[in-house]
């Protein structure tokens, strides 16, 4: 018995491979060609839910806590368990007291301490916050690593068309489209949000950094190749279009005041995508008509898939046994 | 009650949208605080877009509130007027908070343009809610211009700081005693907003206070009471203070035995 999985996003790979973990045949459709997923390529790829409780329900802590174990299972190698590096600019130093007192799983730590971890951002920061059970990833290194580890696995992909006959041999069917299926759920809404890659061979930096600001939280991601990814707007918004210079100079504007030397770096690519969120920004594993979906993972995509992929998957288990009792094929 | 541009309002308390965990908080903490006017912003949300209302847009339609739309994040008055037309056309309303930052860091308004703007709008027939200063003869010129209800600040936006200057919120009060005066930036405390209350403000608009409180919805809660309070208190004629001690009940030695 096969099931199809609609989307290959974060959410639809996720799930994918918890169900090929688990020795279920899969089947994945996206409409759309490679990379992978509207909103998941251009994520951050923090796997941080201490730090995204400061602005998230609980929930976010519950069920995000295992997803660097869950990546790490899935893709040896691929996640850095660095922890997050919180600093605030001086005259903002009051937003670093409260974000420590909104968050837990931190210390403060001193001028030293900063230089020994971050050795480019010496004298740069008198105090910061460390969280040093958070991880990240290069999201897309590791959607293309599941899709890769999935082929190994005789699972099939179908992308930039309908799913077409792949349809027709799946007797079950997930959706995890992400905003796409807003035009069928009244309670999904678009999050628009922006980010910029950049490039420079001056600084490196061994785990994210969020940069404090009364306006705009930002944080800078290290990537392969010396590149940087900045991000990330979070405008109300469900418009796709190119990134707008107030964004990117925000943007660039907190890069460069975490370190000058962002000044000279290259703009290698702007990018823009469309969280999909429920509102109360929660994620849903949902059931309609017996097509289970996984949707409103809004700014927590790669932190919640592996949670929400174990209770979708759970579901589908159980409306398998259930087909295979009425059908009488069931040991 | 209050009454804003022929609309009887019952709330007292204005609410901002920006800056809340989820939309699911901000409808909790509007309806805690029984915010009856909510102010959105669109300058953007709706940049470059076809101007159709969003998924968050129809979350603040389900709360049954007047929306007042806000030119926030416009520096010129040309930006200022055209979101205002544009947030005439997606809420259908002809109220309008209107803002004109001039500084970009402080979001001091503008208010050489924002007297230019207001003009222009009111000719064009909205009912304009200008954020100023406390300066009274800014107040005049925003009259004279058509506005009838002024949202001067206590201290700049997001600053948290309460009224910093009394004596000129008072000042303003005693020089339009007829015009609705709603504090709108500057609170961070209900005991600032009681505070400006007490002076004989008929409402205050927040935000950040209630937006980015450890839990927003009692914040709006505590708000919603100390604006009341405060309200209550401004015209049940409180006490001034006194320079010596005045004690309740007469003491031995003074007054009635001396």
């Amino acid at each position: 018995m096969t099931i199809l999985i609609k989307g290959a996003g974060v959410a639809g790979l996720a799930l994918a491979a918890e169900l090929a973990r688990r020795g279920v045949g899969v089947t994945v459709a996206d409409c759309s060609e490679r990379p992978l997923g509207n909103a998941s390529s251009m994520a951050g790829g923090m796997l941080a839910p201490w730090c995204e409780r400061a602005s998230a329900e609980e929930e976010v802590l519950t069920w995000g806590r295992d997803a660097a174990d869950w990546w790490d299972a899935m893709l040896p190698g691929e996640v850095t368990r660095n922890g997050t590096l919180v600093v605030a600019p001086g005259r903002d130093r009051v937003e670093l007291a409260r974000f420590a007192e909104r968050t837990s799983g931190h210390a403060v730590i001193d001028a030293d301490r900063i230089a020994e971890l971050e050795p480019d951002l010496a004298g740069r920061f008198r105090h910061a916050l460390f969280f040093d059970g958070e991880a990240h990833l290069d999201p897309r290194r590791a959607l293309s690593g599941l899709v890769d580890m999935l082929e190994s696995r005789d699972v099939r992909f179908y992308f930039g068309g309908a799913p077409g006959d792949a349809s027709v041999h799946c007797a079950l069917e997930a959706d995890c489209t992400g905003f796409a299926q807003a035009v069928d759920d009244p309670d999904l809404r678009g999050v628009r949000g922006e980010m910029l890659i950049l490039r420079t061979a001056e600084i490196s930096l061994s785990r994210p950094v969020r940069l404090l600001h009364p306006r705009f939280p930002v944080y800078v991601a290290p990537r392969r190749d010396h590149c940087f990814m900045v991000g990330a707007t979070m405008i109300e918004s469900s418009r796709a279009g190119p990134v707008t210079v107030r964004s990117m100079m925000e943007l660039m504007n907190a890069a460069y005041s975490l370190h000058p030397a962002f000044g000279e770096a290259e703009v290698v690519e702007t990018g823009v995508g469309v969280r999909p969120a429920y509102p109360d920004n929660l994620p849903r594993v949902k059931v309609n008509d017996g097509v289970v979906s996984i949707n409103g993972l809004y700014r927590h995509g790669f932190l919640l898939a592996p949670a929400m992929a174990r209770q979708a998957a759970d579901l589908l288990c159980e409306q398998i046994s259930g087909m295979e009792l009425r059908n009488g094929t069931h040991g | 009650m209050l009454e804003l541009y022929g609309r009887a309002i019952s709330s007292r308390l204005l609410l901002g949208t920006a800056n809340y965990p989820s939309p699911a908080v901000l409808q909790r903490a509007a309806r805690e605080a029984g915010a009856q006017i909510v102010t959105v912003s669109l300058r953007r949300e709706i940049a470059g877009g076809s101007g159709r209302v969003g998924g968050f847009w129809s979350l603040i339609c389900d709360l049954d509130v007047q929306v007042l739309p806000n030119t926030a994040g416009c520096h010129s008055v040309k930006e200022a007027v055209l979101t205002a037309q544009m947030a005439r056309e997606v809420f259908g309303t002809n109220w309008i908070k209107l803002e004109v930052i001039g500084h970009h860091d402080t979001l001091q308004p503008d208010v050489f343009a924002l007297v230019e703007a207001a003009r222009i709008l009111v000719d064009d027939g909205f009912e304009v809610f200008p954020y100023t200063t406390d300066d009274l003869v800014v107040a005049d010129r925003l009259l004279d211009a058509g506005c009838r209800v002024l949202m001067p600040w206590c201290a700049p936006i997001g600053s948290a700081r309460g009224p910093v200057d009394k004596d000129a919120l008072r000042s303003l009060r005693a020089h339009v005693p007829d015009i609705p005066l709603i504090v709108d930036a500057g609170i961070g405390r209900p005991s600032h907003a009681a505070a400006v209350m007490e002076l004989g403000y008929d409402a205050v608009l927040l935000n950040t206070a209630v937006a980015a409180a450890g839990d927003p919805v009692a914040m709006a809660k505590a708000f919603a009471l100390a604006i009341e309070a405060g309200h209550l208190a401004a015209g049940a004629q409180p006490l001034e203070p006194r320079d010596v001690a005045v004690p309740s009940t007469p003491v031995i030695g003074k007054a009635v035995f001396s």
